[in-house]
């Protein structure tokens, strides 16, 4: 074999892994989301909306929980997403590039992909011990903590593609910094922080880990705060792990709502963020 | 009549610096709350370590006891399980990632471009615990009857591979941990390669291709070589994920406290004992113990992404951003 036969023949060869690596990707993929819907639509009945979770052997849905990781994730985000934006804002704007920011960087980029199981063992140190029991607001602290990351990473990164001739035109105007800010920036900017807040949600919505010994979880409707509180991952993970049929059904009936509530969420925060954040 | 004006413009002067710097110091606050949650984590998780680590001493990092009846435990196998299932996961992925990432940015035709991108990336949005039921429900009975028989069978006789592939097979165990969390990091090491494939300058690959390159050797001569810290930096980002990953793991280990020579047999993995047991630990050398290993965990997955995320910074600063 000539040495150019041999250099084509390398060249499709590698090529080839390459589109076999893909494959094997999206194979993957598609496995995941196709037995999750075989398995998940059989058991995703009205009833699944409309009553809380059931003892073993009767009947139920899984509204309990539904409420509860609505309830969660909505407290997160609303704790989480201001302390995220005003620390982006600060990176972005105030800071830039002094010693705080180039600090808080890169810790938060750290925190971005910390376990979240060791957010759920700190929150429960300082707040479910120090209160003497489980609650809901505690679950709902552990999942602020995991949205700050992200949405302070999006903001960031968002604030920084707007132009400087936008600041500096405020600024010909003899508008203050914080005027700027908040009528000219953050409008130029909506759309990539309403992706970090999406993406965040989306991120939050399926973990399990940090509420397992925040929350906990409750076999009952619950509205408050201040007790335990249901949470569709953390039911899916007890009823996943049972040996009783009826609930192993209703677990993969909540699989299929986190992840088509997932997926809708990261592809909406695509398309109005244009792209990938952090580009 | 001229005074007035004047003076009501310092006074809105001195207004607008007012509410700047309140607003300045608020953005700031929340910048610092950053680091006190780092901070808070770091206290919190060693303080509750305090009581396991000096009942066990140096002890409890190479033990593997996990006895809560006698209330003796020791963090090996769980450390072990962490870093053998996460270096499997990085052997399977790191290849499988880059092969995508040469795909996207080689291979791929424009228009399918984002399209298959964003499918692969759509398998990093995919919560963990669904990983966990999937894998627990789907791929582990699959493993247990159509895979793992073979590899016993091929195994048996080969010196090494015989004590690693030991039988019988139990479909879940440190091996499907590890294939899973191998599917959960790829779509991070295959995003991360991409973005800094798509840095090298264009120049350098015409240059290339120029002097006759086919398109492999251009990758494996020009691309590789400029991006490589960059690639390492994804990769290790990819095993600080699998490292911490939680409930993927828990579904299919099996969590079993003991150092196995098969991978077939179940283990455990630092963050899956902690998730097991941590409600149900009762005592408080229990429930110190397991703090403690989060802990561990803690401080191995700073220290793995604290460089990576330097990696990252140092190529960035390369290209001069």
């Amino acid at each position: 074999m000539t040495l150019y036969a041999r250099r084509r023949l390398r060249n499709s060869l590698s090529l080839g892994l390459s589109v076999g690596a893909a494959l094997f990707g999206l194979l993957w993929l598609a496995m995941i989301l196709v037995s999750l819907v075989v398995e998940g639509v059989g058991g995703l009945t009205l009833k699944v909306f409309a009553e809380a979770t059931p003892p073993p052997g009767a009947q139920g849905g899984l509204l309990n929980a539904i409420i509860g990781s609505l309830i969660m994730t909505s407290l997160a985000v609303v704790i989480g997403t201001p302390i995220g934006i005003f620390a982006g804002t600060y990176l972005a704007e105030y800071g830039r590039d002094d010693r705080l920011s180039t600090v808080v960087r890169f810790v938060n980029d750290v925190l971005l992909s910390a376990p979240s199981i060791v957010v759920g063992l700190f929150v429960y140190e300082a707040v479910v011990v120090r209160a003497g029991h489980f609650s809901a607001l505690a679950g709902a602290l552990a999942l602020a903590i995991i949205v700050v990351p992200v949405v302070l990473r999006t903001t960031e990164d968002m604030l920084r593609l707007v132009p400087n001739a936008l600041r500096e035109a405020g600024a010909s105007l003899g508008a203050p910094r914080y005027v700027v800010i908040r009528q000219v920036i953050y409008p130029a900017a909506k759309a990539g922080l309403m992706t970090g807040v999406l993406l965040a949600i989306a991120r939050i919505s399926g973990e399990t880990a940090p509420l397992l010994f925040t929350a906990l979880n409750n076999q009952f409707m619950s509205y408050n705060l201040n007790a335990p509180m249901a949470s569709l991952p953390a039911t899916i993970f007890q009823f996943a792990l049972s040996p009783y049929q009826d609930w192993q059904r209703l677990a993969w009936a909540g699989a299929l709502l986190i992840t088509l509530a997932v997926l809708a969420l990261s592809i909406v925060a695509r398309l109005i963020g244009g792209g990938k954040p952090g580009k | 009549m001229i005074a007035e004006p004047a003076l009501e413009r310092r006074t809105r002067t001195r207004q607008f610096v007012r509410i700047d710097s309140g607003y300045r110091w608020a953005t700031r606050a929340s910048a610092v709350f950053v680091l006190l949650v780092l901070g808070g984590v770091i206290l919190s998780l060693v303080e509750g370590a305090l009581p396991a680590l000096g009942t066990y001493g140096f002890d409890f990092l190479t033990s593997q006891r996990w006895n809560p009846v006698t209330e003796k435990f020791g963090a090996a196998a769980p450390i072990y399980g962490t870093i053998v299932t996460s270096f499997i996961a990085m052997a399977i992925a790191l290849p499988i990632g880059i092969g995508i990432a040469v795909f996207l940015t080689e291979v791929c035709p424009p228009v399918a471009r984002r399209t298959i991108g964003t499918a692969i990336e759509l398998l990093a949005g995919i919560p963990s615990i669904i990983y966990g039921i999937w894998g627990l429900f789907t791929l582990a009975p699959f493993l247990q009857e159509h895979v793992q028989p073979s590899i016993i069978d091929a195994a048996e006789g080969i010196a090494i591979l015989e004590t690693l592939f030991a039988g019988p097979p139990y479909g879940i165990g440190m091996l499907t941990a590890a294939l899973i969390l191998s599917v959960m990091v790829l779509p991070f090491i295959a995003s991360i390669s991409r973005d800094v494939f798509e840095t090298v300058p264009p120049m350098l690959k015409e240059s290339a291709y120029g002097i006759g390159c086919t398109t492999w050797e251009v990758v494996r001569h020009v691309v590789l070589p400029y991006t490589k810290i960059g690639v390492i930096g994804g990769a290790m980002l990819g095993l600080g994920r699998a490292l911490g990953e939680t409930m993927a793991v828990t579904f299919v280990i099996g969590n079993a406290h003991k150092i196995h020579g098969s991978l077939l047999a179940p283990g455990t993995t630092i963050s899956a004992t902690i998730a097991n047991e941590f409600t149900e630990a009762v005592g408080d050398l229990y429930t110190s113990s397991l703090i403690a290993l989060g802990l561990i965990l803690f401080a191995i997955t700073f220290l793995v992404l604290a460089a990576a995320r330097l990696m990252l910074a140092r190529l960035e600063r390369r290209e001069g951003k």
